[in-house]
């Protein structure tokens, strides 16, 4: 079980956390239709690094953004997003 | 090929089984072949068996960067069944439930298809329902299906908890008979060595590492033992589609995550059928050897490690106590990990991809291994005549862009909701 | 009393009824092994009789059952388990008896079946299979199947660590002792009872001590200095990032626990994990080498120097390494003779050991039955040559337990001297200490017994014919031998038979160890209960229950419960000798004729402030929301993003920035983490503030023709019409009061605090009742909401349909930018055939099965199902809602609604989904 970083909390149990989905599916509210049919329904994937979007559902609430590893494991980058993290 | 027997077997027992030839031959790559099936699973492996037998095309390889029966395959709770609500599904895996039920005799090799039904336990009259919708429109379709009173579970199942008062107090069931469970590296085997025979090359520890293209038309294979071309190239790599899609340009409707499964240490018989839930994500059988087998949610995050975490198998054994209270002092003797490859909708994909003479069969999610026989018989069907059966057609690519999901659950593209 | 009389033997047991004494601390095996019992078990697929082999948790043989009942725990090993006062213990897989079994005619037919033989017979249809399957199924298993629930409790607890050493011998207790000095968070795993590991088998000075008194000072030093020691732990599984499940036995298995917890697990994270974890030894293999009297040399040491139980008189030792001379040593000292030591090696190995040092020899064969060895015969330098013998001490090298360390990525070192691998780069914080990494040299030597009969698994009684056999037919990845095979798939998961089996596969191949490959080494190390590994949520703490605010005042009432989800809901409130339909009935018409009130708390609600409140709905809703007036609400439905219904509420305006938002219970959840999702992701510029009030406020629904007199009698003042709000108090608790109808009469919603369920409830409990109306649960609510046409998420909505299969296109906000209109776009959302919402009548008056295929014609394929269906509440006749390809243009149209499971077919007429005032007009007062 992995151990991760909440930018809020520090380092808490994997159980805490939700995966909800990768970056590169996050649809914008103004894409167009073919930008979205493309982002929600296909995936890069890799066996490597990915940008995933992750909530410490069962902790703080808080969304984070990280940078994961998918056959090893290890987190490489991981921030917080939302409105409190806007310059 | 020696044919298998009893007689041979016995035959063996006066010449210290020493009659025994390969299942299936070690060969080198030939430089090309007219298909190239990229995957030594079962599905990989039965699409080159029906090809090669039902088809006449036998100028087949399949490649396997391990060993054949090494991913999913191996890596299943075995369960067979065709009971899904969406006729799309329905029709496919009842296709491929017909063709186990006779697999041992087409192959001459005993998979131990085992039709000792799949069970559906309801705990609420809302269970019940959708139970008795599941099965109506499995019965519509001419497909087995049988709702069963408390009583009539009491004498399939006596070890499951009736007490009102339970968590999951039971209601009722839905079976079917036909469903069971099948031992499943035989199944990779049984078709191997029947493939083989039929002069199919299977070529192991052989990992495709690009997909070479002409213009927009996929002609051959990199791989660890040199370039091989293709006619027609047929991806059949369970959790790795989007890897090896990618070594064509290509962007799947697909995230790999991890599914995993833990059998207990054997002991005599307990659990006659294949134990599911309408309300709780666990699945129970009894393999032969005494084992009970247990299966549960999926990890729910991205992977392709064939490891998963602890919590997730312990979850799943939460729930099956629930149900069978008895259990609680077997031990878990070995767990494992599969690579799931998640589609958007809960489907498969199978068809041909935007590249020319490649392509696709994966998006299996967790439901691949009952699937085996029908999705090569149904793939090679495709491959061979150069369309999509008509069996597969919900099942193709651009069903997505399209926005013709073929959806069982009802729950939308993020596969960590499924 | 059976057995031998011991000094010291004061703890009664059992074995097959038998009973015997042990003394404190022994193992069972000690025990039995003292008492002159040595056939403990028999195989599992040709039934041979079988004794004890280790001292240790990679016994392959000694398992028995133990435990009464609920604690029943077969396949026990009785060498990792230490006797208790009353201890059952039983024998497995044998019929009728232990001494004779009739199940070894297996045996006997042992040469028909060959590895994988099950996979060249038995052919046929499936069901042919399952007849000789339900024989094979008999007898297979090993122990025997517990029938009854476990009366005891087990416990999880986390722990954490900045060192976690696993292994209590003296590497590992020296490790916990230098990371404890550092000034080290250390936690200690014993998988024994007792601290000392090989120091228990071989005493020694450190320190200046003797090795109980050195174990007894760092013990001391270690438990001073708040290090955790848990013995009778075994780390099971390592995981990622340091993470490890410990299972500890808080008793012996089977034994009744003093305090009601019979096994913890623990979840431990750790800064670094030091592996002090031994090594487990490899037995020979020649013929019968599986006999009773065969066993690791190791295990003969410690059952002499650790338990004072020497078990056998005549001696063989038969070794490939210096380390099995010290067992010649203690079994000489033991008083037992030696008859001699065969080495595989060639001279000048042991030749300074003073025993009669046979080299260059290989054993062939064990002699001797079910009751033990009676000698071996050894290929002695070519030559054959025989010894009579009671007991055989093997020992074929020593493998690292690489388990752990392995399980958690690292990598794996051929050790060519030791014949073994060890542990090589760690990928996680982890290191190897102690013997583990540096395992004792051993000779190499080739097999000379009948391969048949010369077992490699003991417990899945493979053998090194099995082997030959897998590679002959093509079964050439080592992964492949072990599936083909079952070799290490046991209980004993292979602990002393994978090496040597890999040896016998490079020399069917004609390949080095290392080329052969080696199988994934998988958690757990041992095997763990179910019962420790679901610790405290069981029975009716599996999941969580959730009750609402309103719970007890409900429970009062001793209503039918319903399980939806988590919740406990009433679903009606019978009175006298009701039937649930009864009730229903009666609450619904209370509705439609007077008035009730009902629990409606379980509701998804969101409060959202801000001066960007309404723009972020209109992202959420895809309904327009902008255009509502201060104290005004609306329907509303929410799209996923790939434009299909995912839910349903709706939205009320409180103030100039305020509204509040409702939506259903069963998707409360997702819905709160889509809201969130598209606040932080897609929206974190915009001044809103969202807040899930879910248990925050509680709700409570009162409809029916006399519901506007109720409230003005509760509020002191005129309600509000239909579709707006208002801010009155009851029972002096400030509430909303919305005035919205999911059961097609004239409606308020009450949200509050939720502090105040109770009294507010009964407020209006009591002016419901004066106004001769009742309280109503979700069976009424059923009948009256389907009758309205009004939808539920599930089965109405259920996730596959567009706002325009539902027959709320015209609904969608015509300027879009709600989430989900940007797919809509999509081919298929406007091709014929779709399934839309209709409404079904019952022709004839029948009920209408729910859930029942709808065919034009009885023997067509299905066009559609019905998602819900009720009798009417008033009126005769049945209705359902009903999802039907291209539905809206079929009304009039009858059709069947056939339910093959329930044997149930009925004649429906096709019509709108509005049973009842489809014009709305009893929302005007």
């Amino acid at each position: 079980m992995l151990t991760i970083a909440c930018p809020h909390c520090g380092p808490r149990a994997q159980a805490e956390f939700v995966y909800e989905r990768t970056v590169d599916s996050v649809v914008p509210l103004d894409a167009e239709p073919a930008e979205a049919v493309a982002a929600l329904f296909t995936r890069a994937n890799p066996r490597g690094e990915d940008d995933e979007i992750w909530r410490h559902t069962h902790g703080c609430g808080g969304w984070l953004v990280m940078r994961r590893h998918r056959v090893t494991h290890a987190i490489s980058a991981i921030r917080a997003i939302g409105p409190e993290t806007l310059p | 090929m020696g044919r298998y027997s009893a007689l041979s077997l016995l035959r063996g027992a006066f010449n210290g089984q020493s009659h025994w030839r390969p299942a299936w031959r070690h060969p080198d790559p030939k430089p090309a072949y007219d298909v190239v099936i990229i995957g030594g699973g079962g599905h990989g492996l039965a699409t080159a068996y029906y090809l090669a037998t039902r088809h006449g095309i036998r100028n087949v390889a399949v490649l396997e960067k391990g060993y054949i029966g090494g991913g999913n395959t191996g890596r299943n709770t075995t369960i067979v069944r065709s009971n899904y609500r969406q006729e799309p599904l329905s029709r496919m895996y009842e296709t491929s439930l017909k063709l186990w039920q006779t697999l041992s005799d087409e192959l001459n090799y005993n998979v131990m298809f085992s039709p000792r039904g799949a069970l559906f336990l309801g705990h609420s009259d809302a269970d019940m329902i959708r139970l008795a919708e599941k099965g109506d429109a499995m019965r519509n379709q001419g497909i087995d299906a049988e709702l069963l009173s408390v009583d009539q579970l009491r004498k399939i199942e006596p070890l499951l908890d009736f007490s009102r008062d339970a968590r999951f107090p039971i209601e009722g069931g839905m079976i079917q008979w036909r469903g069971g469970t099948a031992r499943h590296d035989a199944v990779a085997w049984g078709f191997a060595r029947g493939a083989d025979a039929a002069g199919v090359n299977i070529i192991q520890r052989c990992e495709v590492t690009g997909i070479v293209r002409e213009g927009n038309r996929a002609v051959a294979v990199e791989t660890t033992r040199g370039r091989i071309a293709a006619g027609t190239i047929a991806i059949c790599v369970a959790g790795h589609s989007g890897h090896v899609a990618a070594m064509a340009g290509l962007k799947l409707p697909v995230e790999s995550q991890t599914l995993q499964a833990m059998v207990t240490e054997g002991v005599k018989p307990m659990v006659q059928t294949v134990v599911m839930s309408q309300s709780l994500h666990c699945y129970i059988n009894q393999s032969d050897k005494g084992g009970i087998v247990f299966g549960g949610d999926p990890d729910n995050w991205p992977s392709y490690a064939q490891r998963g975490q602890p919590m997730t198998l312990e979850g799943a054994v939460a729930q099956g106590l629930a149900l069978m209270p008895s259990l609680s002092r077997l031990r878990m003797l070995r767990c494992w990990a599969g690579v799931t490859d998640m589609s958007f909708d809960g489907a498969p994909i199978i068809g041909p991809t935007p590249v020319d003479g490649l392509w696709l069969n994966g998006g299996w999610c967790y439901g691949g291994f009952k699937a085996t026989p029908g999705s090569g018989w149904l793939f090679a069907d495709s491959l061979a005549h150069g369309r999509p059966h008509e069996i597969v057609e919900p099942f193709s690519l651009h069903r997505f862009e399209r926005g013709a999901p073929v959806d069982e659950n009802g729950v939308g593209p993020m596969p960590n909701h499924r | 009393m059976s057995g031998v009389a011991r000094e010291g033997a004061t703890i009664g047991f059992t074995f097959d009824g038998t009973r015997y004494l042990a003394r404190p601390g022994e193992t069972l095996a000690a025990a039995l092994l003292a008492n002159g019992v040595r056939l403990v078990g028999r195989s599992f697929k040709y039934h041979r009789p079988r004794g004890i082999l280790t001292a240790g948790v990679e016994e392959p043989n000694a398992l028995v059952t133990v435990g009464r009942g609920g604690r029943t725990e077969p396949n026990t090993r009785a060498t990792d388990l230490f006797v208790y006062e009353g201890l059952e213990a039983r024998s497995q897989n044998r019929w009728p008896g232990l001494a004779f079994d009739l199940g070894a005619v297996f045996g006997l037919a042992s040469k028909a079946l060959p590895a994988g033989f099950y996979y060249k017979t038995f052919f046929g249809h499936a069901r042919t299979w399952l007849k000789y399957e339900a024989v094979i199924r008999r007898a297979a298993g090993l122990g025997p199947a517990p029938t009854e629930a476990d009366p005891d409790h087990f416990s999880q607890r986390a722990l954490f660590a900045d060192v976690a050493v696993i292994g209590g011998g003296r590497a590992g207790l020296l490790a916990a002792r230098e990371a404890l000095r550092a000034g080290k968070r250390v936690v200690l795993i014993e998988q024994d009872a007792v601290l000392g590991g090989g120091l228990l088998r071989d005493p020694r000075e450190i320190d200046g001590q003797g090795s109980a008194g050195w174990i007894a000072t760092v013990e001391a030093e270690l438990r001073s200095g708040g290090a955790r020691i848990l013995t009778r732990t075994t780390a099971t599984g390592h995981w990622d990032d340091n993470m490890l499940c410990l299972a500890q036995k808080l008793v012996e298995p089977g034994q009744v626990p003093g305090h009601g917890f019979a096994q913890r697990m623990w979840h431990l994270r750790a800064g670094e994990v030091v592996y002090a974890t031994g090594l487990i030894e490899r037995p020979i293999p020649f013929a019968n080498n599986d006999r009773p009297g065969v066993m690791l040399s190791r295990a003969v040491r410690t059952y002499i120097r650790r338990f004072g139980v020497v078990p056998g008189r005549r001696v063989v030792v038969a070794t490939t390494n210096d380390d099995a001379y010290e067992t010649a040593r203690a079994l000489r000292d033991a008083g037992a003779e030696v008859v001699a030591v065969l080495d595989t090696r060639p001279a000048p190995a042991g030749a300074d050991s003073g025993f009669a040092v046979l080299n260059d020899s290989v054993p062939q064969a064990a002699k001797g039955g079910r009751r033990g060895v009676k000698g071996l015969s050894a290929v002695i330098a070519g030559a054959e040559q025989h010894f009579a013998a009671d007991l055989i001490a093997v020992s074929g090298g020593f493998s690292p337990a690489v388990h752990l360390h392995s399980q958690a990525g690292g990598a794996l070192d051929w050790d060519e001297g030791a014949r073994a691998y060890k542990a090589g780069a760690a990928r996680q914080a982890a290191r190897t200490v102690g013997s583990a990494g540096d395992p004792p040299a051993s000779g190499a030597f080739r097999p000379v017994g009948n391969a048949k009969a010369s077992f490699l698994d003991f417990q899945n009684d493979v053998t090194l014919a099995d082997i030959d056999l897998a590679w002959r037919e093509g079964y050439r990845s080592v992964e492949h031998v072990k599936r083909y095979t079952t070799l290490g798939m046991a209980t004993d998961q292979g602990k002393t038979s994978n090496l040597p089996a890999l040896e016998a596969l490079a020399h069917a191949g004609g390949m080095t160890v290392p080329e052969a490959g080696i199988t994934t080494f998988r958690p757990p190390y041992t095997p763990v209960t179910m019962g420790a590994m679901a610790g405290a949520a069981q029975g009716e703490h599996a999941v969580p229950t959730r009750r609402p605010a309103l719970y007890a005042v409900h429970a009062a009432k001793d209503p039918i419960w319903l399980n939806a989800g988590y919740w406990k809901r009433p679903r009606a409130y019978p009175r006298g000798s009701e039937t649930l339909a009864q009730a229903g009935l009666r609450e619904a018409r209370s509705v439609r004729q007077l008035v009730g009130l009902t629990d409606v708390s379980t509701l998804a609600k969101f409060e959202v402030n801000g001066p960007d409140a309404a723009r972020f709905l209109e992202r959420i809703c895809a309904t327009t929301v902008a255009k509502l007036a201060i104290g005004r609400g609306r329907y509303t439905i929410m799209l996923r993003e790939d434009g299909l219904v995912f839910d349903d509420g709706t939205v009320w305006r409180l103030g100039e920035n305020r509204y509040l938002l409702t939506s259903s219970t069963s998707g409360a959840s997702r819905m709160a983490t889509h809201i969130s999702y598209v606040r932080n992701h897609l929206m974190p510029e915009a001044k809103v503030s969202v807040i899930c009030v879910q248990e925050h406020y509680a709700a409570i629904a009162v409809a029916g023709p006399k519901s506007v007199a109720v409230m003005e009698q509760l509020t002191g003042e005129a309600p509000p019409r239909h579709m707006s709000a208002s801010q009155p108090t009851i029972a002096g608790v400030p509430v909303h009061l919305l005035a919205a109808s999911f059961s097609g009469e004239r409606a308020f919603e009450v949200h509050f605090d939720a502090r105040h369920a109770a009294a507010v409830w009964q407020a209006i409990d009591d002016a419901v009742a004066a106004a001769g109306g009742c309280a109503y649960g979700l069976e009424a609510m059923e009948l009256l909401r389907i009758e309205k046409g009004h939808l539920v998420i599930g089965p109405d909505i259920d996730g596959r349909l567009s706002a325009d299969d539902l027959g709320m296109g015209r609904m969608l906000n015509p300027a879009g930018g709600y989430i989900g209109h940007s797919t809509l776009h999509r081919p298929a959302f406007a091709e014929p055939g779709r399934k839309q919402l209709v409404g079904l009548e019952s022709v004839n008056g029948d009920s209408i099965p729910e859930g029942a295929m709808l065919v034009p014609h009885l023997g067509a394929r299905a066009e559609g199902h019905v998602t819900g269906a009720v009798r009417r509440v008033l009126g005769p006749g049945h209705i359902a809602l009903a999802h039907l390809a291209d539905g809206r243009a079929r009304h009039g149209q009858e059709i069947y609604a056939r339910s093959l499971t329930r044997g149930h077919t009925t004649r429906v007429r096709v019509v709108a989904p509005h049973f009842y005032d489809p014009a709305g007009e009893r929302y005007r007062d």
